[in-house]
């Protein structure tokens, strides 16, 4: 039967084209693979291969660009929504966007983030938070969660030591600069496929020119949290969504 | 009544165990095989084949994409 069935005429789901054949550096199940297949089969679905410009971070995705097939420049740690200012700022017509862990935009990059969010720069930004600085070795990040361990705060995160995890998913959507705030996951079908709806509505957004179109995806580290990934998805629904509920924050008016 | 016909194909040597998809798949298609692959993680498989309905659950969820999905429609009963 299945000699039947495996045939090119019956594929109904493959590998995007605009993804690399190197193997991705990611620890097995870690959320960072499906978020880069999914922005790469919209780029692919919108025809914009040729002309779309990614910025990739420091942090577990730093090696961004072996992955995506088109065009992409690493930025230093933080930087990239300053990197992607120039870049769209010089191309006004190219799709940029930004891929930046949380440690990278929600620490170091705080600055760069806060102030594209609110100059209104016209590109999309993709921010992986997995609670954690993954790439380190695990150590707490401005989006722990409260009583969350980590290798920094083997205790779990204490609040009244170490402050509150920073939302600045709905910081931003504050700022008069973002058209489109939403928050995602990537951790099941149904969520990759919202997802992919709301990277599409980011990247269709650059068109309009009315400012940051920024989605972040929730995910896991596996490796960080010291989990199995299947264990990891289930402690993800159960302790980070709560505190960064999944949906639209700011809809382009 | 005919059924849809589904099969997918892992790409052993990418594939990194991390048995997700085993988790994503609404008819227990899936599971780790025994054997490893040349990385040492034990690859996911078709291991009751005959209940794949082609439906890209495993493959969405994939992280590292070795997963391909193939379907056929539903074939008029043969007389
Ligand atoms: C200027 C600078 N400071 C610190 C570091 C060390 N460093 C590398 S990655 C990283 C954190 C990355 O965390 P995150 O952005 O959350 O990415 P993840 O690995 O979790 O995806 C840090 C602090 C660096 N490379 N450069
Ligand atoms: S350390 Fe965490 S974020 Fe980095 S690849 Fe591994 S699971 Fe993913
Ligand atoms: S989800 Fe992908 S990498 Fe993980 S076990 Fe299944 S086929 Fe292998
Ligand atoms: S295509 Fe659907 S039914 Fe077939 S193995 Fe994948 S998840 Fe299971
Ligand atoms: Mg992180």
């Amino acid at each position: 039967m299945e000699d039947t069935i495996i045939k090119t005429e019956n594929i109904v789901f493959k590998k995007t084209e605009l993804l690399t054949d190197n193997e991705l550096s990611y620890c097995p199940g870690c959320g960072h693979g499906t978020a880069h297949r999914i922005i790469m089969e919209v780029i692919d679905e919108m025809g914009i291969q040729a002309d779309t410009i990614g910025v990739a971070p420091v942090g577990c995705s730093v090696l961004a660009y072996d992955f995506m097939n088109i065009d992409m420049q690493q930025a230093a740690h933080g930087r990239a929504p300053a990197v992607a200012t120039g870049i769209k700022r010089v191309l006004p017509e190219k799709f940029v966007f930004t891929y930046q862990g949380d440690g990278d935009l929600a620490a170091i990059g705080t600055a760069e983030t806060i102030h594209v969010c609110n100059r209104g720069e016209h590109f999309t930004m993709i921010f992986i938070n997995n609670g954690i600085y993954g790439m380190t070795g695990g150590q707490m990040a401005p989006t722990t969660l409260p009583g969350m361990k980590s290798s920094t705060s083997p205790y779990g995160r204490d609040v009244e030591m170490m402050g509150h995890p920073l939302k600045m998913t709905e910081l931003i959507a504050n700022l008069p600069g973002t058209c489109f705030v939403t928050r995602q996951a990537v951790h099941t079908p149904s969520a990759v496929r919202k997802a992919k709806k709301a990277v599409r509505k980011a990247f269709e957004l650059q068109k309009e020119k009315k400012g940051i179109s920024f989605v972040e995806i929730v995910s896991n580290c596996n490796s960080g949290w010291k989990m199995t990934p299947v264990q990891s998805n289930k402690w993800m629904e159960d302790n980070m969504f709560p505190y960064y509920p999944m949906g639209d924050i700011k809809l382009p008016e | 009544m005919a059924k849809v016909k589904g099969a997918v194909v892992v790409d052993v040597e990418k594939c990194k165990g991390c048995d997700i998809c085993v988790h994503a798949c609404p008819t227990d298609v899936l599971a780790l095989h025994n054997e490893v692959n040349g990385k040492g993680y034990h690859y996911a498989y078709m291991a009751n084949p005959d209940e794949c309905t082609g439906c890209m659950n495993c493959a969405l969820v994939c992280p590292d994409s070795v997963i391909t999905v193939y379907r056929v429609k539903p074939q008029k009963a043969k007389v």
